[in-house]
């Protein structure tokens, strides 16, 4: 019972029950942020021994029965895909949870459960490889994120929180029909035995349409443009902690989602279809560029920057070569690190001046110059400056579609125009210029303290590491890919 | 041996700026400027050191390879990082370390009052890292690494005073970020070139690529060329793609003398030189880059002859001389683009830096408000001088020998292209012989400005004699029928042929009359003021005009393209997006719940409703039936 994997998903919901089990804050915070910690520490040791010999290059797998008499199985397992997207939710996760303890003040124990709740469904979702927990587990993140936004989120904080939760629970009432018809053709709730009977069994009719059910639940998350409308009020409105979460890693279980079930259950009808998943990517790579120019709140043009990113992603996943796919794997983990990093950038800023509008700021450079250097750090590694992280995934992402289709290439290369002018722009508007609000005056304003620093430092250790040494996640990830590959 | 002193090259700036980052700024303000300068310095003496090697070993491949770490592996794309040291890239590797060098020091006297000296040497240090990883890298994605951090350099250096603002340039914030979107622009360009050549040898190492697109057909090697020529056109501000670079002169004086004139805007002539099997192959894209190049040469001259300000003379005049070099590896003759690459490097560095010095010291560059400076600065003065007869191509400094080659090969290429060259060399000497007087001879204009002239510092005036030294003496390079130059770099960029030794005599002297020609009016127009050189002047009013409206391109930019996009991205987000999409969205929400609430009704909780539906329900099934069987 006590092996890695459950281990690491349920450390979490454990951490849980002990701070359900004492009142007292202090004990909370710190109860959280080492649960969290012990998380991250425990979910390294998923690297020692890798050893990915199991059949779908799965390098360990834990199964127990769970409702033998219709298949079901609580059935685990971790490949050179999955790993990271559990590291990085294990390693954004003590971020999130330290912003939280030091700004948070309202209710922080009932906060910090809902972080370790979210984390350990996170990490299900990841893990998965029987549908039914799959499923169990995507939906379950909704209810932590539901009561974060609603509770601890800004002025308009119920009206997102609702349209959040409503718009992805439509998206997967269309899944659980796919996933009820799916049993009911090859009568397995196991991924990797649907994976290999549903293709051949199953017409191309019933492939299209659940396809089309399961691409539309993950477009909702990802979010693919043009379901992305619920992103921006989600994100302005949600706590610091929240948007982490919801941009690092719930934005990558659509992504993941559909790597792991859409593609492989319906390959004939994701390669029929491909060109409109694509053409939608590609769309949502430029809209979402022009449209973050225009954004008056800092986190609306983060968010809209995600529209971006999450469409390159996209477009890398359906290209289908090692290039595209490979690439965007290395951008789920990417944008996390990046994304993540902007919004905890914005929740300083916000938690010191209580606006985001660009409007409240400028000059900042003089005022708070280490805070500026980071930023622009952070801001360059989402435009994809080479020898920081995020240049390799797109570069590869780019390289796999031109070989696809030369088009595809050029118009997402708009998109890098389009990043380096919002950020740019944004960064004119936070970081240059005079400062002509008194509120961003050097004496006012105070520049980052230690304890901000110990959050932002290892995100920025990881995107230099990750730029400079890309192969350390690509080792692993690129044989994985190149054990999705065939057949498509 | 090489490739180890190669990575030291690397190390010492990178060590410099991170010395600075974290512990040089907290002692003295002397000290960072002495980390920063000494780093470069010491790279300068490495390179010195590995030149016999490298430009010694003749041979097909004189480089030499020092492989790092495997960067990215995915499959087949393969890159690992390795720096190439041959004699192309220890040229490029001299001139950014040794004048990078130069001008280091320069600013450590030109930026002593700055309050944000560090952070300007912290730059200064991450730019000739990123230039140097420009020109050691063995292949494209590493160029692209290098390429890619220059413009990060340009963009932080030529915003490096954030808050200023000024009518010359607007904002200087703005400024920065123009320069790095519109580099952005031809970015697109290489990374589509690197799609291209990827996808169709397998590689992006330079001397497997090379080899591997050697053998192809002409069209894809056309597009590669024409793509390479995007990022050309926005890193070496050519046509289309130039209108940054007058901006860019918002930064400290220094870093338009080292970024915006010697190095960085070259990288596109290294990167063309680099290249060059491939435009070689593709006589089309060669020849439309020669066309380019000369085009923007002599817009660019134009536009340098109309300027009130001395610096954005300058920026024109560098924007003219790459539009020389382009045309230089437009005609194939790439020895003479980075022999010019290399004088040019020397003499405008020269020149932008006597006009830091000017700066420094009237702190003020509209020529208007100058004149006469000659008696307060003698040494600026003279500087700018040979500077001046050097850009204008006076025999026998070094720009008339670099320059001269260029033309000679655009002659034997196409009689229009010289001719259109030998046109722009007679504007060269007006223009700068125009700025010349108008700076420094004839009377104080501004008794304000000139009240407080005084001759520069030793720390400003020693770099000006050594680059004039390398003005005077450069030439000496490559001098023709020795052509030194030429013979170390025909292993990396082939041998050219020789020219009819007449015919390059007769050229030479055309040219060498041209500049003297072009000083005279000059001399005429601004010194003396003759009549004859009005009615000159009267006949080329409606260039002149032109040339003052930028040729109309840079309005096209801001209200056409600039503006169209802001609306564009402003329907966008207001009109598809919260009106459109997120109306729709909330529409689909809104009918739901109206249906839920108008079937709610069907629940109220009376007893005859239920009994009614009930019977309702009944009677459909037995209808259901009745059809059905």
């Amino acid at each position: 019972m006590f092996d890695l994997l459950t281990l690491v998903t349920f450390l979490p919901l454990l951490g849980v029950l002990a701070l359900f089990a004492v009142r007292s804050e202090m004990f909370r915070k710190v109860g959280a942020l080492a649960v969290s910690l012990m998380t991250f520490v425990v979910s390294l040791f998923l690297l020692v021994n890798w050893n990915p010999m199991e059949p779908g290059g799965f390098a360990r797998e834990v199964q127990f029965n769970w409702f033998p008499e219709i298949g079901l199985s609580f059935h685990l397992g971790v490949d050179g895909i999955s790993l990271w997207l559990v590291l990085l939710t294990t390693f954004m996760m003590p971020i999130a949870v330290a912003f939280s303890n030091l700004y948070v003040k309202d209710r922080i124990g009932q906060h910090l459960i809902l972080l370790l709740l979210l984390e350990t469904a996170l990490i299900g979702v990841f893990l998965a490889l029987d549908l039914v927990l799959f499923f169990v587990f995507f939906e379950f993140t909704l209810i932590p994120m539901y009561f974060l936004i609603g509770q601890w989120g800004s002025e308009n904080r119920e009206y997102a929180a609702i349209k959040f939760v409503m718009y992805t629970l439509l998206g997967s009432a269309f899944m659980l029909v796919a996933v009820v018809s799916v049993y009911a053709l090859t009568g397995t709730f196991s991924i990797m035995e649907i994976t290999r009977v549903l293709p051949a069994t199953a017409g191309i009719g019933f492939q299209t349409l659940g396809f089309l059910a399961f691409v539309l639940a993950f477009a909702v998350k990802i979010p693919l443009f043009p379901f992305h409308t619920w992103l921006p009020d989600a994100h302005v409105q949600a706590p610091t902690a929240g948007s982490i979460m919801l941009a690092s890693l719930l934005l990558k279980m659509g992504a993941y989602g559909i790597f792991r079930l859409a593609i492989p259950f319906f390959p004939a009808a994701a390669a029929e279809l491909l060109v409109y998943v694509i053409l939608l990517a590609l769309a949502g790579i430029v809209y979402g560029g022009l449209v973050a120019l225009q954004q008056k709140d800092v986190k609306s043009l983060v968010a809209y920057s995600s529209v971006a990113h999450m469409g390159f992603i996209v477009l890398g996943l359906f290209v289908f070569n090692t290039q595209g796919v490979s690439g965007a794997i290395l951008q789920m983990i990417n944008h996390g690190l990046s994304t993540g990093a902007l919004f905890l950038m914005v929740g300083f800023l916000y938690e010191r001046r209580h606006t985001r509008r660009f409007a409240d700021f400028g000059g900042l450079w003089k005022s708070i110059p280490v805070y500026c250097a980071f930023f622009l750090i952070i801001a360059m590694s989402s435009a994809g400056l080479p020898g920081l992280n995020g240049f390799v995934g797109e570069f590869s992402i780019l390289m796999g579609a031109y070989a696809v289709n030369p088009g595809y290439a050029l118009v997402a290369s708009v998109g890098v125009v389009l990043a380096a002018w919002y950020l740019l722009t944004a960064y004119r508007k936070l970081a240059q210029g005079e400062i002509v609000h008194q509120e961003n005056r050097a004496d006012v304003l105070s520049d980052l303290n230690s304890q901000e620093l110990s959050m932002l430092v290892p995100v920025v250790v990881m995107c230099f590491a990750l730029g400079l040494f890309p192969n350390l996640l690509l080792d692993k990830i690129v044989p994985a890919v190149e054990l999705w590959l065939p057949g498509r | 041996m090489i490739g180890y002193s190669a990575a030291w090259l690397l190390a010492l700036p990178l060590a410099g700026l991170l010395l600075n980052t974290f512990v040089g700024r907290r002692y003295s303000r002397t000290l960072a400027g002495t980390i920063a300068s000494g780093a470069v310095g010491l790279a300068f003496l490495i390179a010195i050191l590995m030149a016999p090697d490298i430009y010694g070993s003749h041979g097909e491949h004189a480089g030499q390879t020092l492989p790092l770490w495997d960067w990215i592996t995915i499959g087949e794309l393969q890159v690992p990082l390795a720096l190439l040291v041959d004699p192309l890239s220890l040229t490029l590797t001299l001139v950014v370390t040794g004048v990078g060098f130069l001008i280091h020091v320069y600013a450590m006297g030109y930026m002593v009052d700055d309050a944000r000296l560090a952070r300007f040497f912290i730059y200064l240090n991450f730019f000739i890292l990123a230039m140097l990883l420009l020109v050691l890298g063995d292949s494209f994605v590493t160029l692209f690494i290098g390429w890619e951090g220059v413009g990060l350099a340009s963009y932080l250096l030529i915003g490096f005073w954030f808050d200023r603002e000024d009518e010359l340039y607007g904002s200087y914030a703005d400024c920065g970020k123009k320069a790095f979107v519109v580099n952005r622009i031809g970015d697109v360009g290489l990374i589509l070139a690197m799609g291209l050549i990827w996808t169709t040898v397998g590689t992006l190492n330079f001397t497997e690529a090379l080899q591997g697109l050697a053998t192809m057909s002409e069209a894809p090697l056309v597009l590669i060329c024409l793509l390479l020529l995007l990022a050309v056109a926005g890193k070496s501000a050519q046509f289309p793609l130039y209108v940054w670079l007058p901006d860019a002169m918002a930064g400290p004086t220094p870093v338009s003398a080292l970024i915006h004139a010697a190095t960085m805007v070259t990288a596109g002539i290294y990167l063309m030189a680099r290249t060059h099997v491939l435009w070689e192959l593709a006589p089309m894209a060669s020849a439309i880059a020669a066309w380019i190049g000369v085009g923007t040469a002599f817009v660019a001259a134009t536009m340098a002859m109309v300027q009130t300000d001395l610096k954005k003379v300058l920026a024109y005049s560098t924007i003219s001389q790459l539009g020389y070099m382009v045309l230089g590896a437009g005609v194939g003759a790439f020895a003479f683009a980075i022999f010019h690459l290399v004088t040019h490097a020397f003499f405008k560095a020269l020149l932008f830096l006597s006009a830091g010095s000017v700066q420094h010291a009237t702190h003020e560059l509209d020529m208007r408000k100058l004149g006469g400076l000659r008696l307060k600065m003698p040494h600026t003065a003279r500087n700018f001088l040979i500077g001046s007869l050097a850009l204008a191509g006076i025999p026998p400094l070094a720009g008339f020998f670099s320059k001269d080659g260029i033309l000679l090969y655009a002659f034997q290429h196409n009689i229009l292209l010289y001719f259109l060259g030998l046109v722009t060399a007679l504007v060269t000497a007006i223009y700068i012989f125009r700025a010349y007087y108008l700076t420094f001879m004839g009377e104080p204009r501004d008794a304000h400005v000139d009240s407080h002239v005084h001759e520069s510092g030793r720390l400003i005036l020693a770099p000006l004699w050594i680059l004039s030294a390398l003005t005077i003496l450069g030439g000496a390079l490559n001098l023709p029928f020795v052509l030194t130059l030429e013979h170390a770099l025909a292993s990396v960029v082939g041998e050219l042929e020789p020219p009819v030794p007449s015919l390059e005599i007769a050229l030479l002297v055309v040219s060498a009359m041209v500049a003297i020609g072009g000083a005279r009016l000059a001399w005429g127009a601004y010194r003396r003021h003759m009549a004859w050189v009005d009615s000159i002047r009267a006949t080329f009013k409606p260039l002149a005009k032109l040339a003052q409206q930028r040729w109309y391109l840079d309005d096209l930019y801001d209200r056409q393209i600039l503006r169209g996009s802001h609306t564009l991205s402003q329907w966008l987000s207001t009109t598809v997006d919260q009106q459109g999409i997120d109306r729709a969205v909330n529409w689909g929400a809104e009918t739901a719940l109206n249906w839920s609430r108008k079937l709610r009704r069907l629940n109220d909780g009376r007893v005859p409703t239920y009994v009614f539906s009930m019977f309702v329900g009944a009677a459909l099934l037995v209808a259901y039936f009745w059809i059905a069987l």
